[in-house]
């Protein structure tokens, strides 16, 4: 058996490339999540504070930085997507005939929905990104992202997608955290309760945090000047 | 007290690995809640057998929960709904008087039906075959004590050793993954001083066999788990995937004779 070439094709080896992809994206939503607390700063010298962090993110490194992180998260969605791809095939075909009425004791919603929760993802991602950095679909001024986002979030369908999809965030981070946990082989008796509450915790932080945004604006608590 | 139950039984009927099969139901009158669930089906043949149809097949041997031979998914759950039993060990004071039981073979692509409820397990024979042993001398025995095995590792291998390889944890997973037996049989050689010179070996394949099986992958639903009549534990998956992760970091490809 040829050793060096089965490890990205095993099963444990994708599910490692799964782990490790979701481990950065797992960094990327909670510094996403983080910069975009600067919404509720107080503007000074009429300068929005978050209008001042888009500039850093873009002028960083000499314009080289958010490059190096869009390139870093393209390649971790691809290979996390395509993982997917090669992982939920091999499940369909270890069981093609159904079970008339299976009973589960011990699965959760969340982690058996988790291709729906992700495939839901992968569309808000894409809509996320012509809506904020593109400039589709509600009013868009270059550079004025405090002014992009309060126009935006005023539209109600357009908040409540949001909300959607950061409740599918919830589902597949929650059981994604404790799951890659496993797959690393994290695993002790002294510390194995904590992996599920470790989970929790920064789903609900991520969560709560950026479902707050659309509401503060609905409600008038984030507004243009 | 002995009760005795009128039941329906929704039983799969496959002559064989070609044949689509399906449901036929057939009704088990006067069953006594004292009979275990293999008696039950023994009644039910008896009375098939003398309408001189097939008998329902299904697997079993020890009838004591011990030899892993026996398993159909009842009701949907691998065993029946009755925790760290197996199907022989299952007894109708479980049931009531009017239930319909549903009875299906293990579904999994690497557990090919052979008839009825029956199955080919012996895709777990060739994990074992690609992995799952030590090369140990068998001569005389050792003088106690030589070999100092923590106290801790010899419990965690024998709940390891504990599994009876039925096949369960494969039927109860959504995506019919053999994580849990091939975890098992991993740590339980693994955590003892025999196992470890073919430790990185092991690991890389047993789980290359498993793949090659066609079982599916882990997602850490637990259903394994909490269908093992054994009660094993997903701890010993997350070893395997340690071994896994370890043994194809450093595993040294093979030399020719000569080679250092
Ligand atoms: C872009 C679209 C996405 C798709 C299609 C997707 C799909 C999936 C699927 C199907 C799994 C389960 C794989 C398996 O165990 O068999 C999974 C696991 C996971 N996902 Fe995603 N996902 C997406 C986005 C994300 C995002 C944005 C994050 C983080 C914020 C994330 C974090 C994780 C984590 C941590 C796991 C667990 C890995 C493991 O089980 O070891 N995913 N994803
Ligand atoms: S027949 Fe041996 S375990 Fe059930």
């Amino acid at each position: 058996m040829k050793r060096e070439a089965s490890f990205l094709n095993s099963s444990i080896g994708m599910k490692v490339i799964m782990a490790i992809t979701g481990i950065m994206l797992v960094g990327f939503v909670v510094g996403h999540m983080a910069g975009n607390l600067q919404i509720y700063l107080p503007a000074h010298d009429g300068v929005r504070p978050l209008d001042d962090y888009a500039v850093f993110l873009r002028t960083m490194l000499h314009g080289g930085g958010i490059w190096i992180a869009r390139g870093g998260l393209i390649v971790a969605t691809a290979l996390h997507v395509w993982a997917a791809v090669r992982l939920t095939k091999m499940n369909r075909d270890a069981r093609p005939v159904a079970y008339h009425a299976p009973v589960y004791k011990a699965s959760t919603l969340a982690s058996r929905t988790m291709r729906v929760s992700g495939a839901i993802l992968a569309i808000f991602v894409v809509f996320h990104i012509l809506h904020f950095t593109v400039g589709k679909f509600t009013p868009f001024e270059e550079g004025k992202v405090y002014q992009n986002v309060v126009t935006g979030f005023q539209v109600p369908w357009v908040s409540g997608f949001y909300i959607l999809a950061m409740l599918c965030l919830a589902s597949h981070l929650r059981h994604g955290i404790w799951s890659l946990m496993q797959t690393l082989g994290f695993n002790h008796p002294r510390y194995n309760d904590l992996r599920l509450k470790l989970a929790t915790a920064i789903t609900a932080l991520v969560v709560l945090v950026n479902i707050s945004f659309p509401l503060a604006v609905l409600f008038g608590y984030v507004k243009l000047s | 007290m002995e009760k005795h139950l009128n039941l329906t039984l929704q039983v799969w009927r496959q002559k064989n690995a070609q044949d689509p099969g399906g449901f036929k139901n057939y009704e088990a009158k006067g069953i006594s809640t004292e009979m275990s669930f293999l008696e039950m089906l023994d009644v039910v043949n008896e009375g098939i057998i003398k309408k001189g149809e097939a008998p329902i097949t299904f697997d079993h041997d020890c009838r004591e929960g011990i030899c892993g031979a026996c398993g159909m998914v009842i009701n949907g759950r691998p065993h029946g709904l009755r925790e760290r039993t197996t199907a022989c060990q299952l007894h109708m004071r479980s049931f009531n008087d009017g239930d319909v039981i549903t009875l299906e073979p293990w579904r999994a692509s690497a557990f090919p039906v052979l008839r009825d409820l029956l199955v080919d397990r012996s895709s777990f024979d060739r994990i074992i075959a690609a992995g799952g042993f030590i090369s140990a001398p068998t001569g005389s025995a050792q003088d106690a004590n030589c070999l100092p095995i923590p106290k801790d590792n010899a419990d965690r291998a024998m709940d390891a050793a504990a599994c009876i390889g039925c096949g369960a944890c494969v039927a109860a997973c959504p995506n019919a993954s053999a994580m849990l037996f091939v975890g098992a049989k991993v740590s339980h050689l693994g955590l003892l001083p025999q196992g470890q010179p073919e430790r990185t070996s092991r690991a890389l394949d047993m789980v290359a066999q498993m793949d090659a099986e066609g079982f599916g992958t882990c997602t850490n639903h637990g259903e394994c788990e909490a269908s093992c009549p054994k009660g094993i534990s997903l701890d010993n998956i997350a070893m395997l995937n340690r071994d896994y992760l370890k043994a194809s970091l450093t595993y040294r490809p093979e030399v020719e004779s000569g080679g250092f």
